[in-house]
């Protein structure tokens, strides 16, 4: 597997975060085009994960989030997250980061404390799970930056959709 | 072996790639067009999935035969040999299917489906800045990767 040094991605991510706050001022603007382009990101993220994890299948929602916590964050981020916080019908749970390191040197001003900085792994998260016919909804709620002592992610899971046949049966 | 012709398509069901190296009877006396001749393979084994998956005789929850499917949930066919061609089928989880004909000889060309997928679709494909997904892709890198690979394993 191909290995950058993580102190590129930090800064580089740093560095577009800095950009889309100049060019759109808006922190609400700021974190939904992150979470846009984490999205993007996902749906192509997804071929590779499964390709190098070889999975087959994950039986429920308790699997998937396994998987992702602990194969896919170690695959792209080199760290593990931790599932916890289950709630009582399996639909809900927190993924735990202990480091993240897209927010190395980061500290977030005054005027910024509405910004969810790693809004784009939210996307990431949406956009590849949609992509294997899971829709869920995916969002910060503590966050280190804002001065809560560790990160986590909470993760809401929808609705799975099953196959359908594409084309119109009359063509 | 012989290789004939490799198809990709995505969920929706628009075939992203199509190639062929050796097909002797023209399109024209098959299905007619190229497109219908796609449609038709696509439609193929999507039938083919939601029969095996509602005739297995092991697992234990039960497809019916209209019902649509979840991928990776149930049983799924892999190839199937006619008189002088076998066809082999790769789907991954996130709805990409993989179509090869190859002449009947050939054994389980699984790992060879996977290989495809893993190490020339994501590679050239996935990573390619300028795919979007959902639209047909051509592109040089990825034919050539895939035609080095058959050579490699001698056409197999």
């Amino acid at each position: 597997m191909e290995t950058i040094n993580s102190e590129i991605l930090s800064l580089t991510y740093g560095s577009i975060v800095r950009q889309l706050i100049t060019d759109l001022e808006d922190m609400d603007e700021v974190n939904k085009q992150l979470d846009v382009m984490g999205y993007n990101m996902g749906i192509r993220l997804i071929d590779e994960f499964l390709a190098n994890a070889r999975i087959t299948k994950c039986g429920d929602f308790k699997e998937t989030a396994e998987n992702i916590a602990k194969v896919g964050f170690k695959m792209f981020l080199n760290t593990t997250a931790t599932v916890v916080n289950w709630n009582a019908d399996n639909t809900e749970c927190g993924l735990v980061l202990e480091d993240n390191l897209l927010i190395d040197f980061v500290e977030l001003p005054e005027a910024c404390s509405k910004l969810s900085y790693c809004q784009l792994l939210c996307g990431v998260i949406r956009g590849a799970l949609e992509m294997v016919n899971i829709s869920a909804e995916c969002s910060f709620s503590r966050d280190t930056l804002h001065g809560d002592d560790t990160n986590e992610i909470h993760l809401k899971f929808t609705s799975q959709k099953a196959e359908a046949y594409p084309y119109k049966d009359d063509d | 072996m012989v290789v004939h012709n490799i198809y990709v398509f995505d969920r929706e069901g628009v075939c992203l790639y199509y190639h062929e190296w050796l097909r002797p009877k023209p399109v024209r006396d098959g299905a007619g067009t190229q497109s219908d001749d796609q449609k038709m393979m696509f439609g193929l084994f999507f039938s083919l999935k939601t029969f095996a998956a509602a005739m297995d005789p092991k697992s234990k929850s039960n497809a019916q035969l209209g019902a649509p499917l979840r991928i990776g949930e149930n049983c799924s066919f892999y190839s199937f040999r006619a008189s002088n061609y076998k066809l082999h089928f790769y789907e991954t989880l996130s709805g990409l299917k993989i179509v090869l004909n190859t002449d009947e000889n050939a054994n389980d060309l699984r790992e060879l489906m996977h290989y495809i997928y893993a190490s020339i679709y994501v590679e050239y494909v996935t990573k390619n800045p300028l795919n979007e997904p959902g639209k047909p892709f051509n592109y040089d890198t990825f034919t050539s990767a895939l035609n080095k690979h058959l050579r490699l394993i001698g056409q197999l």
